[in-house]
């Protein structure tokens, strides 16, 4: 998608009118101008907002709801929500909110953190690429379609099975299983990211201000971090946000399957995969992460398309 | 379709096959351990044995040595035996890889039948009432993640309602159209559940592809002729709009894939995605360096189906 197709609602404002009118008032810097579109687009606002409070519920909530996530209660098990426990509890009798503030704390990080990856490897792999011709691209490009042609969740499962105990003895269980996650996540999603960051680039280099400032004799590194790299930021950023959604939905997945975190780290997955053998009894054990993914998820999804919006200057809004 | 791009696309597939054999037998060798020498590891097995189990499967030749042995055996159809079953990989895979293609095609049917419409009327009308609707619970669709639909599914039709069995019972006695009844109303929840999340993510593709060709002069052409707005849209725009979408749905497939893993593990579908999650959890590493591998296949060979696809439906492609 490459943005020449208004894949959003919010463009209905374009007519020949609203395009041509004279502005009036003072141009607004960059950012401004980015939010003045980006609330164009009234769900992304909402979802940021929703986003915002699932953020901040986390952050504060080891503060606001001191329970212990592990505080087994035998006399208390799998009890539907109530005012002791508003998310109800566990075949432990364990609080779920508690829980879920936990699991929400290790989803976004590993969802953040695996995006960091893939943005980083695929500006990098981009980057090389749009600026090399020839030989390097050609077969940097070649690596990249190889990439977007596996199979992922085999492949993730596969590493993830073969290195899990290897990086468990050098990290610690929990450090271990998060880094392997992280990177694997992150390794397998730079794809996109790439292919877009070299398309940017190889217009961008051929434009009027990249010549001018290399017949003002800026080097190469200079070109490309100064004049090239910024002006390919907006679908970048776009790209990234969207890639956070994916990566919570991959972590989620590998913990369903019971590959991703052990027991005594609840992310969002893994109380799902525990809850699967007490649906019968107890169905809000599994609908309250389910639910916190698909909102995340959702949220993320939304911002992203209204980045999309804002970021794209070709736009008129 | 020339014979000669028909041999050209089928040749450039051998290499990708390759080059990913050789991925996945490098993520091999570099983990830690034997996976592939569990009785030689096996501290059970006395050293004088492991040693000559060690000789006997190559474990200490070079890496290329070792690659090029697995990678002759896997071309001859010997793909080892399972740990924990003892049985041929190649003989389970096989009982299990006609359901998951099953599955998959339904669903990737259903995908379609829901998207074209929902994305051409969309389409049709940019920015109206409907396209609004169909573009948020498009996103609504493609944000619920297949895990958790499932979940819900099995939570509403099965545990609530009573209406659709919650596991998927793959020795089905009926006969005629009772077998066909049951077997229904078994595969119906797998297949919305995959054919749904991908649908939701076509919808959008089929519409800007819809508005792509809209704008084209042809169509005007087309109205200015004084042919009807409907005959227009399905005669001169569904018809041209729809061959990109041919590439889409193959650049989704690794996605997809792992949809049909999960859709599988849930509602205990035999085939091999179950297959790969009970191996990994068994430490099976034969099973589940085949099943890797048979997935890239899948993929590749859809990929290269996708292209073949394409060129036949829109001629201007072969002249290149």
């Amino acid at each position: 998608m490459s943005g020449s197709i208004h894949a959003s609602p919010s463009v209905e404002a374009i007519g020949p009118a609203a395009a041509a009118a004279p502005r009036a008032t003072a141009p607004l810097s960059p950012t401004r101008e980015a939010w003045r579109r980006f609330r164009k687009h009234r769900l992304a606002v909402v979802s940021l907002v929703v986003l915002t409070l699932i953020v901040l519920g986390v952050l504060t909530g080891p503060v606001l709801w001191p329970t212990p996530i592990d505080a087994i209660d035998f006399a208390a098990m799998l009890q539907g929500p109530s005012w002791m426990h508003p998310c109800g509890t566990d075949a432990l009798g364990q609080d779920l909110l508690a829980r879920m503030i936990y699991g929400g704390k290790i989803s976004l990080a590993v969802g953040v953190a695996a995006m960091l990856v893939a943005v980083f490897v695929g500006m990098l792999i981009g980057a090389i690429s749009g600026m090399a011709s020839g030989k390097l691209d050609a077969g940097l490009m070649w690596v990249t379609d190889m990439f977007l042609a596996l199979p992922q969740l085999p492949l993730l499962l596969l590493l993830i099975y073969l290195f899990r105990s290897a990086l468990e003895q050098v990290l610690g269980v929990q450090g271990g299983i998060f880094v392997l996650i992280v990177v694997v996540i992150g390794g397998l999603r730079w794809m996109p990211l790439a292919r877009l960051v070299r398309a940017q680039f190889l217009s961008l280099r051929e434009k009027e201000f990249v010549e001018a400032a290399r017949a003002l004799g800026a080097s190469k590194l200079r070109l490309v971090m100064r004049h090239i790299m910024p002006n390919a930021m907006g679908p970048a950023i776009v790209a990234g946000t969207i890639e956070v959604a994916n990566a919570i939905i991959a972590e989620s997945t590998l913990s369903f399957l019971g590959v991703g975190f052990p027991p005594d780290v609840p992310s969002w997955g893994r109380m799902l995969y525990d809850s699967q053998d007490y649906m019968q009894m107890s169905p809000h054990w599994a609908l309250f992460p389910g639910s916190a993914i698909f909102l995340a998820v959702l949220t993320i999804n939304f911002i992203g398309d209204g980045l999309r919006d804002a970021l794209d200057p070709r736009r008129v809004i | 379709m020339s014979r000669a791009y028909l041999l050209r696309r089928i040749a450039l597939a051998i290499p990708s096959l390759l080059a990913i054999s050789i991925i996945l037998y490098t993520i091999l060798a570099l983990a830690p351990g034997d996976p592939l020498g569990e009785l030689a590891t096996n501290p059970n097995v006395p050293p004088s044995v492991q040693l000559a189990l060690r000789a006997k499967l190559g474990l200490d030749d070079p890496v290329w040595q070792r690659y090029l042995h697995w990678l002759l055996a896997m071309l001859q159809g010997d793909w080892g035996f399972s740990f924990t079953s003892h049985e041929d990989v190649t003989k389970l895979i096989m009982q299990r890889l006609p359901v998951s293609l099953a599955l998959f095609g339904s669903s990737e049917v259903l995908a379609v039948l829901v998207a074209v419409p929902v994305g051409v009327l969309a389409a049709a009308r940019p920015y109206s009432l409907f396209d609004k609707i169909a573009n948020s619970v498009a996103f609504f669709g493609f944000s619920l993640p297949t895990f958790f639909t499932g979940v819900v599914l099995i939570l509403l039709f099965s545990v609530k309602l009573g209406w659709l069995p919650s596991v998927f019972d793959s020795s089905v006695t009926a006969h005629g159209l009772s077998w066909w009844w049951v077997e229904f109303k078994q595969s119906i929840m797998p297949i919305a559940v995959i054919g749904l999340f991908q649908g939701a993510s076509l919808v959008r593709y089929v519409r800007s592809s819809m508005l792509d060709v809209i704008k084209l002069d042809y169509v005007t052409t087309a109205r200015a002729k004084g042919i009807g707005s409907r005959r227009v849209l399905i005669r001169h725009v569904v018809r041209n709009g729809l061959i990109p979408v041919v590439t889409l749905v193959a650049v989704q497939l690794p996605i997809v894939f792992g949809g049909t893993i999960v859709t599988e593990q849930i509602f205990r579908v035999p085939g091999i995605g179950s297959l790969l999650i009970s191996s990994i959890l068994a430490a099976d590493t034969p099973v589940v360096m085949a099943v890797t591998f048979v997935y890239a296949c899948l993929v590749v060979f859809l990929n290269l189906l996708a292209d073949l696809l394409y060129v036949w439906l829109d001629p201007r492609i072969a002249l290149r």
